[in-house]
């Protein structure tokens, strides 16, 4: 009986473990009141928010998702369009249609709205790409992507185009984004436990054993990724409230480059490892973006460093694949207490060979 | 509508996407990586060709063979590198490296040259035209198909005469048996980079002499090209990657010609659009093969 508590406790104590550091670090940055580290740890936050929200779909389903950046980018836009007054909408879209024109609803419901949109163009387009799987999955991802790119920049009526636009108001501080990410981390644990998160697994670790016990591979995955890109829209809707003016080119692959750093850094097929990875990619590219603009504006060395960051975020990357293909944690999440043993041959990406080679 | 000059231009168009394609699926056959880093070889060749221009007043002809050489030494040891560690142990991990080192070649021309774009040297030859049976035709044209018919001829003669050849192509059918028969797997996957590295290095020059200059985000088009090709004509044989280029090349032509100015915007997005489409109901290609069975339900 006391054994079974026991394990029971240990179970569940990847929440306490990964939601606790979280929390003292929002307190921290709350406290020492800077302006920079505050802004630092919000884009912490959503940068956790849209990872988990990746994480979801790649680490328990084994395919690798170049969309969701396109889904953050439809979150971002529509929950923008819902929540400007119309007053700014007129001055930056001025083409919109009347419709949503006359829109103004509250922070909290336009983000949703946003997520809702980001999860109904997932449904819609997604269905048969789920058939996919390994390169041809790949490419097709990464298709849909640049189809969402070109949409939003050439859709200039609701977008402005390739244009920045302007007139969103801040909605996003340091809390919002905190309370966001750390619901997120929990509601990853939890689908990662879920009937659904279990099927999706099964599936990834073996898709023949997975059919051949009734799980429809292709509507579990689909029901994933509906979820993950709702995650990743409402990560866009955050985003767009704190940036409060941006591009659709902000939704394309150098983006799409530092989320799959942050997720593959740490661990893709666990939610710890897509944790700890966003929080050290998080920390080191501000760190190195510091070191970048100070180089370049006093001039102390004789080049330009600009793209510093990205080669050094990219080497580091190539290291950690080199040497870790599966990332720093693997696909264990943290717990008190390992009590299971790690099979070799067992799941995830620690083991997943490369069949052809 | 459809005159002789369409039809030249088509044709340069499909052989530079031909050539595109084939870089890619070399690479791609044997050890199914989709290569996001095969652009940017395109664009180290492009800048090879700038700087070795500033460093040295060499005639044309060399600075174009110093630039394909870099090409087919940047592919070389990204090979070495980086895939080489990785290969082994995850397709996923792979592909993310493809990625990374897209990114760090990239970055990389940006501090070591500049963001801005750089002119690139041409010969006169580029900049002129013929007249072929009543139509002007640029030379540069004349010029991609026969570089790009020379080298589908030699690229023939090496994979069906030569022992190489022959393993790179068992290697592309089924991997694991050819290392069984003793094949190394490190030869011929490094041969693969080279000659991938090589048809990248060639695209290099007359990609860049479209325009005739160089920026470091130049490697995204040509990816993009050579995805679309190798898709449509099928991703698991050579000659899919040379029909694909031709079709494509054909294909983008034609939807310049017909589509309405309104929606000659979105005319990517409408390629990508047929791209996921025959991925899903034919995801085989024009041009059937072997399989890999990478599709389920």
């Amino acid at each position: 009986m006391k054994e079974k508590t026991l394990n029971w406790f240990y179970r569940n104590s990847t929440i306490v473990l990964l939601v606790v550091p979280l929390l003292i670090i929002a307190l921290i940055a709350d406290n020492i009141g800077d302006n920079l580290i505050e802004r630092v740890i919000t884009v912490l936050f959503i940068n956790l928010v849209i990872v988990l929200g990746l994480q979801l779909f790649m680490g328990n389903s084994g395919i690798l998702a170049w969309t969701h950046v396109g889904f953050m980018g439809i979150g971002a836009y529509a929950s923008v369009l819902c929540s400007m007054t119309p007053e700014a909408k007129a001055l930056t879209l001025p083409n919109l249609y009347p419709v949503i024109a006359q829109i103004h609803l509250p922070f909290l419901v336009s983000i949703l709205i946003g997520a809702v949109v980001a999860a109904f163009a997932a449904t819609l387009i997604s269905y048969p790409l789920m058939r996919l799987s390994d390169a041809a999955a790949v490419i097709t991802f990464f298709a849909t992507l640049i189809v969402i790119h070109v949409v939003l920049i050439r859709w200039d009526v609701v977008t402005n185009g390739p244009r920045t636009l302007f007139g969103v108001e801040r909605y996003t501080y340091l809390w919002t984004s905190a309370i966001f990410g750390i619901i997120t981390v929990i509601a990853a644990l939890w689908f990662k436990e879920s009937a659904l998160g279990l099927k999706l697994r099964a599936s990834r670790d073996d898709r023949y054993a997975a059919a051949s016990i009734g799980i429809n591979i292709v509507r579990v995955r689909w029901y994933a990724f509906i979820v993950s890109a709702f995650i990743a829209g409402l990560g866009g809707g955050l985003w767009a409230h704190f940036i409060t003016s941006f591009s659709p080119s902000a939704f394309y692959l150098s983006e799409t480059f530092t989320l799959l750093a942050m997720l593959v850094v740490g661990g893709a097929s666990s939610v710890s490892g897509a944790v700890v990875g966003t929080v050290v990619v998080t920390l080191a590219r501000e760190v190195l973006r510091g070191i970048e603009n100070t180089a370049t504006f006093t001039q102390v060395l004789p080049v330009d460093l600009l793209g510093f960051t990205e080669v050094f975020l990219a080497i580091a990357l190539i290291v950690v694949l080199a040497l870790r293909p599966s990332g720093l944690l693997g696909s264990r999440e943290i717990t008190w207490k390992r009590k299971r043993k790690v099979i070799p041959n067992g799941n995830g990406f620690e083991t997943e060979t490369n069949p052809e080679v | 509508m459809i005159t002789l000059d369409f039809l030249i231009n088509a044709i340069t168009l499909g052989s530079l996407y031909a050539l595109i394609a084939l870089g890619l699926v070399i690479v791609y056959g044997i050890l199914k990586l989709a290569n996001f880093a095969y652009g940017e070889f395109i664009m180290v060749g492009g800048y090879a060709l700038y700087m070795i221009s500033t460093i040295a007043p060499l005639p044309w002809l060399i600075l174009a063979i110093l630039a394909v050489l870099t090409a087919v030494a940047v592919s070389y040891f990204t090979e070495l590198i980086a895939f080489r560690p990785v290969r082994e142990k995850s397709l996923t991990a792979l592909l993310i490296t493809s990625f990374a080192v897209s990114t760090l070649l990239q970055n990389a021309a940006l501090i070591i040259v500049s963001p801005r774009a750089k002119a690139v040297p041409l010969p006169q030859l580029f900049s002129t035209s013929i007249n072929i049976l009543g139509s002007d035709v640029p030379v540069r044209n004349v010029l991609t198909i026969i570089t790009a018919f020379a080298i589908f001829g030699l690229l023939t003669l090496l994979l069906r005469k030569t022992v190489l050849g022959i393993a790179l192509r068992a290697a592309a059918d089924n991997f694991k048996m050819t290392r069984m028969l003793g094949v190394p797997a490190n030869l011929v996957i490094s041969a693969a980079f080279i000659i991938s590295g090589l048809l990248a290095g060639v695209v290099s020059i007359f990609w860049v002499g479209r325009t005739a200059s160089v920026t470091p985000t130049i490697g995204a088009a040509p990816l993009l090209v050579a995805f679309i090709a190798c898709v449509i004509g099928g991703m698991n044989s050579l000659l899919g990657a040379v029909v694909g280029g031709f079709v494509y090349g054909f294909l983008f032509s034609f939807l310049s010609l017909l589509l309405p100015q309104g929606l000659l915007d979105y005319r990517e997005a409408f390629m990508f659009v047929i791209v996921i489409l025959i991925l899903l109901f034919r995801p085989e290609g024009l041009i059937r093969n072997k399989y890999s069975g990478e599709r389920v339900g």
